[in-house]
């Protein structure tokens, strides 16, 4: 591992040693390289945004993290140990949780129970319990419903609690498949473009929100981002891909200035 | 209240009942059709395979008693006791639950992402599979069920009726008593699915497998928990069924009236499949009474049929699905 050291942000945050470290990551689609040798790493309490044009391999990134994609080759090392190949659902018990580009929401639930879904992986109770509703089970139920409420006022979206997903506008929904990852206090939160298709206004929604989610629970964040703008206010470090590789990794200003960053953008539409 | 008024009553509460059976089975096929998007044929095998195994441990029966026999030139047929009939249900629901998990071990575990069609094929596969081996394990005579369950017409209901409207109702015991448990099995299954950890992960994969992948949900112990269920649902239908008309083979075709059901109902609803079953059930027998007897009767066996072909043509996605919207 990387010996970090823990720092203070200027605006009084706490960055604490790595939690996450991709080592030498390859991950091809028969003969197309997705991802090409990259390495990075993202340190505790940290925002870590992944940039780079359509089709550089930041979502099959994300994808190798949570373990929808298995890397041909490369290490991941997380909270210290080296992981062995595992299913993604294994990996959601590990402490990881994210969001989709296209929302995967549980569209004919409603937003509480999709939050509850989230809870899956703090909830111990067999299921024989839960079938005759006695003892544990209960008191679980009753438990996470708190942190579930929790969650929605938080995310201000008391007035849908009972809708069905499906139903709701395109900007709500990201922000209750946002709930839904955090309801699962994951040590490790993956965004894959939380702010893709909205209105300024929701933009800027959804930023306050990622950094109250950093600020407030201390959660460590990678995203995946397409405005510029967005991503130079929000995260403390970048890694910019292209065509698969890593042209770049560092604060927001490093790589604003970075001569290969500014090429890969040149000529490519920011939306 | 005019005469025909009361036969058509007495037909219509005795077609509720019949349906009752109906929406029991097309229950098992939609809990797997939303879960594993699997449309399975052996829902039907798998209500016979229920209620032969039943009987089998009820009455002390020797698994695979034949084979035993040839091989080793024995004659064995029982071991000489009887297990009470909860108990036997319990052992039942074991074994059905252990099918649960060879299916998923022998088949979805490696069929995962192939088309449908494959899929539906595997069950076809499996139905016969099934057939074969509850013949060879139980043997393939027609078998009494009983489980305790009140059976006969009902004289209370009878006389009552007979008292208020001067003609007594006709109604078997046995499906009142079907349809009080089927009252239970659907309202527990609905209480589960709404307020358990268990329900909500089984509603999540219903929708979205990746999804429900990313907050921890094994979709493997989702199917085992599915089809378990389902063999649950297909051993009540199959108590009820061969309660009323012995345990044989005739029993996995009610599955076949499933299908007009399912059309009606929606392959994704729950509510269609109960709602579906009970107007099938009424539909045919309504029928028959009011136009069998102009065609020559024996509609029951086609009606439901060309209800669900009229359905189709006009509300494709069935009673309670979403409409579905063309896109051009
Ligand atoms: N499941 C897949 N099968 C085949 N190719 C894929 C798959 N997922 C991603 N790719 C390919 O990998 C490359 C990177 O895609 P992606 O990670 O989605 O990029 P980004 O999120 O940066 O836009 C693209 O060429 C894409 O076509
Ligand atoms: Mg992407």
């Amino acid at each position: 591992m990387s010996a970090a050291e823990s720092y203070v942000t200027a605006d009084g945050r706490t960055i604490g040693a790595t939690v996450m470290e991709m080592r030498n990551i390859t991950l091809r689609f028969g003969g197309v390289v997705a991802i090409k040798d990259i390495s990075f790493d993202i340190r505790e309490g940290e925002i870590r945004a992944i940039i780079g044009p359509n089709g550089a391999g930041k979502s099959s990134m994300l994808n190798v993290i949570n373990g929808f994609y298995h890397p041909q080759e490369g290490e991941i090392w997380f909270k210290g140990e080296k992981r062995a190949p595992m299913r993604p659902h294994e990996i959601a018990h590990q402490g990881i949780a994210r969001t989709f580009q296209n929302i995967a929401l549980f569209k004919g639930m409603s937003t509480l129970d999709n939050i509850m879904t989230g809870r899956f992986t703090h909830m111990k109770s067999n299921l024989l319990m839960q079938a005759f509703w006695k003892g544990p089970a209960e008191r679980e139920e009753v438990e996470n419903r708190e942190i579930a409420e929790k969650i929605i006022d938080f995310l201000e979206i008391q007035h849908i609690r009972k809708t069905p997903v499906g139903r709701l506008p395109y900007g709500l929904q990201k922000r209750v498949e946002l709930g839904r990852a955090l309801a699962a206090e994951p040590r490790l939160l993956l965004l894959d473009e939380p702010m893709a298709g909205m209105n300024v206004e929701e933009k800027e929604d959804m930023s306050r929100f990622i950094l109250d989610v950093n600020d407030e629970f201390g959660t460590t964040i990678a995203l995946i981002e397409h405005d510029m703008g967005v991503v130079m206010d929000i995260s403390d470090r970048v890694v910019v891909m292209d065509y698969g590789r890593k042209i770049g990794d560092g604060t927001p200003d490093e790589v604003r200035n970075n001569q290969d960053v500014i090429d890969a953008y040149l000529g490519v539409p920011h939306d | 209240m005019p005469e025909q008024l009361l036969f058509a009553t007495e037909v219509i509460l005795n077609g509720l009942m019949a349906g009752v059976l109906y929406a029991l089975v097309a229950l098992g096929f939609v809990l797997i059709f939303k879960a594993s998007g699997v449309f399975n044929y052996a829902q039907g095998v798998m209500a016979l395979f229920a209620a032969m195994t039943l009987v089998g441990i009820q009455t002390g029966q020797v698994p695979f008693a034949h084979l035993i026999n040839t091989i080793l030139g024995t004659e064995i047929h029982h071991f000489g006791w009887h297990v009470p009939a909860l108990l036997s249900i319990l052992l039942t629901l074991g074994v059905m639950i252990l099918f649960a998990i060879l299916v998923e071990r022998v088949l979805l575990k490696h069929l995962v992402n192939q088309e449908p069609i494959i899929l539906f094929m595997a069950t076809i596969g499996l139905a016969y599979f099934m057939e074969g081996f509850g013949d060879l394990m139980w043997g393939s005579d027609i078998k009494k069920l009983d489980v305790g369950l009140p059976q006969g017409i009902s004289e209370t209901i009878d006389t009552t009726t007979y008292e208020w409207f001067g003609y007594g109702f006709f109604i078997d015991r046995l499906d009142i008593a079907a349809t009080i448990v089927a009252v239970i099995l659907v309202i527990s299954l609905t209480l589960f699915s709404q307020y358990t950890k268990t329900g909500r992960a089984l509603r999540a994969v219903a929708d979205d497998h990746q999804a429900a992948l990313s907050v921890g949900i094994s979709l493997r112990r989702i199917w085992v928990i599915v089809w378990s269920i389902a063999g649950f649902v297909a051993l009540v239908a199959g108590i009820m069924w061969g309660a009323k008309s012995g345990v044989q083979f005739s029993l996995s075709l009610i599955a076949l009236k499933a299908l007009p059901v399912l059309m009606l109902g929606g392959f994704t609803s729950i509510p269609g499949a109960i709602v579906g079953g009970l107007i099938i059930g009424v539909g045919e027998k309504l029928f028959e009474f009011a136009i069998g007897p102009m065609v020559g009767g024996a509609t029951e066996n086609w009606f439901a049929y060309v209800l669900a072909l009229i359905f189709l043509v006009f509300r494709p996605q069935g009673l309670f699905g979403e409409k579905i919207i063309e896109r051009v």
